[in-house]
C-alpha cells in the first residue's frame, strides 16, 4: 500500500495567474494552461521558494493523498478538493501519517495523561513531507561531542544540511533517520526518531540546516551510525513529524522546561528560537536539567553563558562525588515557590522531555507544588493539556 | 566579500549592488534622495504619513526570505535598490546580437534608445502614486488601505530602481532624467507625466482596482519584456520588480472580484434577478454590473493605448538590438530574431478594420498587446465565475480592441464595443451605455465612505478570502494616526 503523502497544490479560486511562482520554481515543477496554474507532484522538491513570492496565499495549499492528483486533475479544477478522509483525521492534528510513526509519537506523549494539543499560538507544523518511500537526502556538516572527553556518556550534536530540499521543521518536532543496511530479517531499517535541537530557521540562521542531539547507545543501530557520521556523509531522513509538542509563538508565554540528557534537544531549539526572535523581551523560560555530572550534561558550557532574563537554568546532578543524589524533581521541590507561581499563571507552558523514568518523580513534584497552592494537580494538568500548555515526550 | 543576495544597510539606501563601494553613484543617489522624500511627503495626506502601516519590505532577492512584513510609517519605508542575482554566462536572448554575452554596460550605439525606455518606464511609477494620492481618505477598509499603500511604496521603489540605472549607467544625462522624474507630475498642465493613462484621475476605489488590474498589467508586460533585455542590469532590475508587481495585479483582480461578489450577494438577498435593474440595485448601496462593465471598457481601452502603434519601427529596433524581448521570450520556440516571420496585426482599409500579416519584427508591440489581452481575459473569466456562481445572468467581457482608442490604427474611428463600425450619431448615442458617465462616477463616488474599524468593510465590497501575510480577518492593517 502507498504511504499517504503530502501534495503541494494551488487554490484556483484564489490564484490570480501571475505565474510568479512558475518563474521562481528552480526545477520547473509549476506550469499553467489557460485555466489553472498547477504543481507537478513528480518534480516538486518542496523547496518552498514559491511560497513567499505568491501575492495571494493561494500557493500554500497542501493535501494528504494516497495517490497524488495528476496535472490533468489539477487543470480541470474550479476549486480545490476538500481534504479526503485518510486514516484518522489525516492532517487534522495528526502527529504523523505513517501509522508506525504516529504510534511512536502517541506513546512518547502519553505521559501527558490525555490527548495532547498544540499551544494556541504555535506555528502550523508541516508533517510527513518526506517518507520512507520518498526520503530527503541530508549531508552531514558537523558532528561534535557535547559531553566531556572522559565521560562515560557520548552525546553528540550532529548538523545535517538539507539545503535545496528545504525541511520546514519547527522546534519540538522530530525527524526520522534511516540507518543504512538491513535488519536481521533482511528488511531495510525503519527510521528512528530524533527531536531537532535547532530552531526553525536552522542551526545557523538561513543555512537550511538542522541539528540533532544524539546519545550513543550500546548496540544501537541508528545511534552508533549517527554518532560515527563524518562531515560530507549522506543520510536519508524522513519527516518532519509531530504536531503538538511545539512552542508558543506568543512572546508573553512563559516556558517551564524539565529535561534529562538528550531530552534537552527540543529545549535547546526553543531557547534558540526565543534568543533569535524576542530575546529577553519575553515571558521568560525556566529549565530544570538533570544529568549524572557536569561532564555528562550536554550544552553545559553554552548554557552557563545564557542570561537569566532569557533562560533561568537549574542544573541538577545525580552522581557528584561526596554529594547526595539530586534529581530534577528534588530541585523543583526546593524551588517550590517559583514553580508554584508558574503553575498559577495561565501563560505558563510546561514541557517535560527525557527518559520515561523521570515522569513519575516530576509528576509527584508537580502534584505537591500544585497542592501547596490549593489546586489539585490532575485537574490543572487536564486544563493545561487541553489548552496546549502541558507537553510530555518521554522514551 | 560583496553579498549580492541580502540587502546591505551600510548606506542610507538599502541595496544589493555594493553602493558603499561605488562612491560616485552613491553620491548621486544621496543627492536625489531628499527630493524624493519631499515628493513623497508632499503627496500623501499627513495623517497617513504618521500612521503605522503593515507593509512588506523587500529585504533580499532570495525567494525564501525576500520580504518581511511589519508596521512601518511610510516615510520611513526602506526604499532600496535591488537587482535579481546575476546569472552566470547569461546571453542576449533575441535580435541580431542573440547568443552574445549580455551587456554589463550600455553599448554606445543603443544608449539613447535604452535611456528612453528606462525613462518612460520610470515615469509611470511616481505617476500612479500621484493619481492615487487621495484614495486613502475613502478606503473601504483598513485592509484595502494597506494594499493601496503597499502598491504606492512599491511603485516608489520601482522609481528608485529606474533612477539607479539612470544614475549608474547614463552619467550626467541620467542624473537630469532622474531629477525630471520628480519634476513632472500627473495631470499637470506644464509638466505632465509622459503617458496619457498616467495623467487620468483615479477618483474612486473601483477605478483604482480597474487601474491596477488593467493598467498595472501593461506595466507588468513592459517589465516582462524589459526583463528579457540584453542589458543585464536592466533585466535583473525588472525581474525583481515583477515579484512585487504581482501584488498589484492581485489588488486589482481581487478588488474588482470582491466588488462583483458583493453586488451579486446583495441582489440575491433582495430577490433581484435582473442585473439591469440599475436603480433598485444602486439603492441598495452596491455597484450594478453594467456600470462595472463600463469601467472595465474604459480602463482596458486606455491601457491598450499604452502599447503604442501596432506596427512600429522603434519596437522593431529595440527587439533587434536585444534591448527588449517579447513576453516570456525564453519560452518561445522560434529563432528569436524574427528574420522571416510574420505576425497578424489590425489595420484600417477603406474605413473597415482588417487583419493583415506584417513582418513580425515590426509587430512587437502588437504581439505584446495580444499577450496582454490574453492575460487580462483570464481574470475577466474568473469574475464571470463569481457571477455565475451567484446564479445571475450576466457576463462581463473585454470590449473589442478597436473601441475607444486614441493611439494606433483605430484612433479617430467610431467603433462600438463589439468592434462594429458605427456612425458618429450612433456612437454618441451609445457612449452612455459603453463608458462611465458623470452620473455613474457621481454614484460610485457617493459610496466612497471610509471604513476604519479593523475587520469591517464598506457595504459595496466583500472582505477578502485570505488576509495579507495570513493575518486573521480583524487584523489592524493600518494603525491610524489620530491627530
Amino acid at each position: 500500500m502507498n504511504q499517504p503523502l503530502k501534495q503541494h497544490l494551488i487554490d484556483p479560486e484564489i490564484c490570480i495567474r501571475c505565474y510568479t511562482c512558475e518563474m521562481t520554481c528552480p526545477v520547473g515543477a509549476i506550469q499553467h494552461d489557460d485555466n489553472n496554474v498547477v504543481v507537478d507532484p513528480d518534480s516538486c522538491e518542496f523547496c518552498l521558494d514559491c511560497i513567499p513570492v505568491c501575492p495571494t496565499g493561494s500557493i500554500d495549499e497542501w493535501r494528504v493523498v494516497e495517490t497524488p492528483y495528476s496535472l490533468e486533475d489539477q487543470y480541470g479544477w474550479d476549486e480545490l478538493p476538500e481534504q479526503a478522509e485518510i486514516g484518522e483525521g489525516a492532517d487534522g492534528g495528526a502527529e504523523a501519517l505513517d501509522p508506525a510513526i504516529a504510534a511512536l509519537l502517541d506513546d512518547a506523549h502519553k505521559g501527558a495523561g490525555g490527548k495532547a494539543r498544540a499551544p494556541e499560538s504555535a506555528a502550523k507544523p508541516t508533517i510527513n513531507m518526506y517518507t520512507i518511500g520518498k526520503p530527503a537526502t541530508a549531508t552531514v556538516q558537523g558532528n561534535f561531542r557535547l559531553t566531556a572527553s572522559g565521560a562515560e556518556t557520548d552525546i553528540r550534536l550532529v548538523i545535517l544540511n538539507v539545503d535545496g530540499q528545504t525541511f520546514p521543521v519547527l522546534e519540538g518536532q522530530t525527524i526520522g533517520v534511516i540507518p543504512p543496511g538491513t535488519d536481521e530479517n533482511g528488511n531495510p531499517h525503519l527510521p528512528r526518531l530524533y527531536s531537532v535541537s535547532s530552531p526553525r530557521d536552522g542551526e545557523r540562521p538561513n543555512y537550511g540546516n538542522v541539528s540533532l542531539t544524539v546519545k550513543r547507545e550500546e548496540h544501537g543501530v541508528a545511534s552508533n551510525f549517527i554518532c560515527d557520521l563524518k562531515p560530507g556523509d549522506e543520510v536519508q531522513v524522513t519527516g518532519p513529524f509531530g504536531s503538538t509538542f511545539l512552542m508558543p509563538d506568543d512572546p508573553e508565554a512563559r516556558l517551564l522546561m524539565v529535561c534529562t540528557g538528550t531530552g534537552s534537544a527540543p529545549m535547546r531549539a526553543f531557547t534558540q528560537r526565543r534568543a533569535r526572535t524576542v530575546g529577553n523581551k519575553s515571558g521568560g523560560m525556566t529549565m530544570f536539567f538533570g544529568a549524572r555530572s557536569p561532564e555528562e550534561l550536554p550544552y553545559f558550557g553554552p548554557l552557563k553563558k545564557l542570561p537569566e532574563s532569557l533562560l533561568k537554568t537549574h542544573m541538577v546532578f545525580s552522581r557528584l562525588p561526596d554529594q547526595p543524589k539530586e534529581y530534577v524533581q528534588d530541585r523543583m521541590m526546593a524551588e517550590e515557590e517559583s514553580v508554584a507561581e508558574l503553575l498559577a499563571d495561565p501563560k505558563t507552558h510546561i514541557y517535560i522531555c527525557g527518559l520515561r523514568g523521570m515522569e513519575e518523580g516530576v509528576e509527584k513534584a508537580l502534584t505537591n507544588i500544585a497542592e501547596s497552592i490549593g489546586t489539585p494537580w490532575a485537574a490543572l494538568r487536564d486544563v493545561m493539556r487541553n489548552e496546549g500548555r502541558y507537553h510530555v515526550e518521554t522514551y | 566579500m560583496l553579498d549580492l543576495i541580502n540587502v546591505s544597510y551600510d548606506t542610507q539606501i538599502p541595496n544589493n549592488v555594493g553602493l558603499s563601494s561605488d562612491k560616485k553613484v552613491l553620491k548621486a543617489l544621496e543627492k536625489w534622495h531628499p527630493g524624493y522624500i519631499n515628493w513623497w511627503n508632499d503627496l500623501i495626506p499627513q495623517k497617513f504619513q504618521e500612521s503605522m502601516v503593515y507593509l512588506r519590505t523587500a529585504v533580499s532577492v532570495d525567494p525564501k526570505g525576500w520580504a518581511k512584513f511589519d508596521y512601518v510609517k511610510m516615510p520611513e519605508y526602506r526604499w532600496g535598490v535591488l537587482l535579481a542575482p546575476q546569472v552566470d554566462g547569461r546571453t542576449i536572448p533575441c535580435g541580431e546580437h542573440k547568443g552574445q554575452p549580455a551587456w554589463q554596460e550600455v553599448p554606445g550605439e543603443y544608449r539613447n534608445l535604452m535611456k528612453r525606455l528606462i525613462v518612460i518606464q520610470g515615469d509611470t511609477e511616481p505617476g500612479s502614486v500621484e493619481q492615487q494620492r487621495f484614495l486613502g481618505l475613502t478606503a473601504p477598509s483598513l485592509y484595502d488601505m494597506r494594499n493601496l499603500f503597499q502598491v504606492n511604496v512599491e511603485e516608489g521603489r520601482h522609481l528608485w530602481a529606474m533612477v539607479y540605472l539612470l544614475q549608474k549607467y547614463f552619467g550626467r544625462d541620467g542624473r537630469e532624467e532622474a531629477d525630471d522624474m520628480l519634476r513632472r507630475s500627473s495631470g499637470s498642465e506644464e509638466a505632465p507625466r509622459m503617458l496619457g493613462a498616467f495623467n487620468e484621475e483615479t477618483p474612486d476605489w473601483l477605478s483604482f482596482f480597474m487601474f491596477t488590474y488593467f493598467t498595472d498589467r501593461d506595466g507588468k508586460m513592459q517589465l516582462e519584456s524589459l526583463a528579457q533585455s540584453g542589458f543585464d542590469p536592466l533585466s535583473r532590475t525588472c525581474r525583481f520588480m515583477l515579484t512585487e508587481e504581482a501584488h498589484h495585479m492581485f489588488v486589482g483582480e481581487t478588488g474588482v472580484g470582491r466588488t462583483i461578489e458583493r453586488t451579486c450577494q446583495v441582489m440575491n438577498e433582495n430577490g433581484i434577478t435582473d442585473p439591469y435593474d440599475t436603480n433598485k440595485i444602486r439603492d441598495l448601496g452596491v455597484i450594478d454590473l453594467p456600470t462595472i462593465q463600463k469601467k472595465l471598457n474604459l480602463h482596458y481601452t486606455l491601457s491598450l493605448d499604452l502599447f503604442g502603434q501596432e506596427v512600429s519601427t522603434n519596437a522593431a529596433n529595440a527587439f533587434n538590438a536585444g534591448i527588449k524581448g517579447r513576453y516570456q521570450e525564453n519560452r518561445i520556440d522560434d529563432d528569436h530574431m524574427l528574420t522571416n516571420d510574420t505576425y497578424v496585426v489590425w489595420d484600417m482599409v477603406d474605413g473597415q478594420a482588417v487583419q493583415r500579416e506584417v513582418p513580425a519584427l515590426t509587430a512587437i508591440n502588437m504581439r505584446l498587446r495580444d499577450d496582454y489581452t490574453r492575460d487580462a481575459a483570464g481574470g475577466v473569466g474568473r469574475w464571470n465565475k463569481i457571477i455565475a456562481k451567484a446564479g445571475i445572468e450576466f457576463e462581463l467581457k473585454l470590449p473589442h480592441e478597436s473601441f475607444n482608442r486614441k493611439i494606433g490604427v483605430f484612433a479617430g474611428h467610431n467603433f462600438d464595443p463589439d468592434g462594429k463600425v458605427v456612425s458618429g450619431a450612433e456612437y454618441d448615442a451609445g457612449l452612455p451605455k459603453w463608458l462611465p458617465t458623470h452620473a455613474d462616477g457621481d454614484f460610485i463616488q457617493s459610496l466612497m465612505k471610509p471604513v476604519t474599524e479593523p475587520g469591517k468593510y464598506a457595504g459595496w465590497i466583500n472582505p477578502p478570502k485570505v488576509g495579507i501575510d495570513n493575518k486573521p480577518g480583524d487584523f489592524e492593517y493600518v494603525k491610524l494616526h489620530m491627530a
